[in-house]
């Protein structure tokens, strides 16, 4: 598909639906303080956040079950290992990367 | 410039996921110009991937926009939670903000936060602008690389997402308290099985937004069982 009218209304639509819930919480939080729960409450959404994201690439739903991506879960076990002894974003990705085309190399 | 620089370590993150979302977006069918339109205007990784895959299967536009809500929907609570820290800024730096928040640049800000390391708007610009120009310069590349370039996944590129949320999650854990470890280990399993239970009956986008608000919400209240 080229840049056709109804490519621009399609980019349009997706634009708004991924700009409000950016900048909302943005402009709602500044007519009140945020109650101490609710501060609780989004000091936890970090974590239960990217363990969320990092299950999703683990498994596939399918209409005949769930499926484990072996590949994903036998290089998510040595990057998680890295990510603990280095800390480094970076170190962690790098060599995530490299595991990951290692394992689609020889499985 | 510190947010710049901040964002240095998460680039590769940015170049490969990029690179292959150009490349996948040419494969879509998509010429280099709509790729790039893309990059500029969405700015979601996994969105634009979705979007891509949609346009090569014929999807209807309003399907497309209601699946990029959904994918997207996360960034409420991203957003959530970084806000309170830009209050005493200018809406219009609010918005600025807000709108180029992603996991990735969530994931530098909160880790900075969780560390009481104060930041600025003009740290925080730093950090979402660098991400957003590498974002559209790397699709854009891809793009024309498409012709050539062959699956991006025999090259692992595909998986350097998750593997950046693996370590914005050990960084995220390394701020917490040794004593809260257990409750944050207990909250992080309850998330696979939520995740795992979920994926079955929603998508799995879907399933990460409804799984966190649920084990958010019980760390709040066994929070409060280990206070009493």
């Amino acid at each position: 598909m080229s840049t056709t009218t109804e490519y621009l209304l399609l980019l349009v639509g997706c634009m708004l639906v991924t700009l409000i819930p950016r900048v909302l919480p943005f402009i709602v939080v500044r007519s009140f303080a945020v109650p101490k729960p609710v501060e609780k409450w989004l000091s936890y959404l970090p974590v239960c956040i990217f363990t969320g994201l990092i299950v999703e690439n683990l498994i596939t739903a399918s209409n005949t079950g769930m499926q484990i991506n072996w590949n994903v879960l036998l290089a998510t076990i040595p990057t998680l290992l890295i990510a603990i002894w280095t800390k480094s974003l970076l170190t962690t990705v790098l060599v995530g990367v490299v595991l990951m085309a290692l394992i689609r190399f020889f499985f | 410039m510190n947010g710049v620089k901040d964002c240095i370590p998460t680039l590769l993150g940015y170049i490969s996921i990029g690179l292959a979302m150009g490349v996948v977006g040419v494969s879509s069918g998509l010429d280099i110009f709509a790729v790039f339109l893309m990059s500029l205007l969405v700015y979601a990784g996994s969105a634009q991937f979705i979007i891509c895959a949609m346009i090569a299967a014929g999807s209807p536009i309003g399907a497309i926009v209601l699946t990029t809500f959904i994918v997207n929907l996360r960034h409420l609570l991203l957003s959530s939670a970084l806000a309170p820290r830009f209050t005493q800024y200018s809406l219009l730096k609010n918005i600025g903000i807000g709108s180029l928040v992603t996991d990735e640049s969530f994931g530098v800000a909160i880790t900075k936060i969780s560390k009481n390391i104060p930041i600025t708007d003009r740290w925080m610009n730093g950090l979402n602008i660098t991400a957003y120009t590498v974002w559209i310069i790397s699709c854009t590349v891809g793009a024309y690389a498409g012709k050539w370039f062959p699956d991006p996944k025999t090259f692992g590129l595909d998986y350097a997402l998750t593997a950046m949320f693996v370590a914005l999650l050990i960084l995220q854990l390394q701020t917490v308290q040794r004593t809260k470890l257990k409750h944050y280990l207990f909250l992080m399993a309850v998330m696979v099985v939520l995740m795992v239970l979920l994926s079955a009956i929603m998508s799995s986008s879907l399933a990460v937004i409804v799984a966190t608000i649920i084990t958010a919400t019980i760390g709040v209240v066994t929070d409060n069982e280990h206070n009493n």
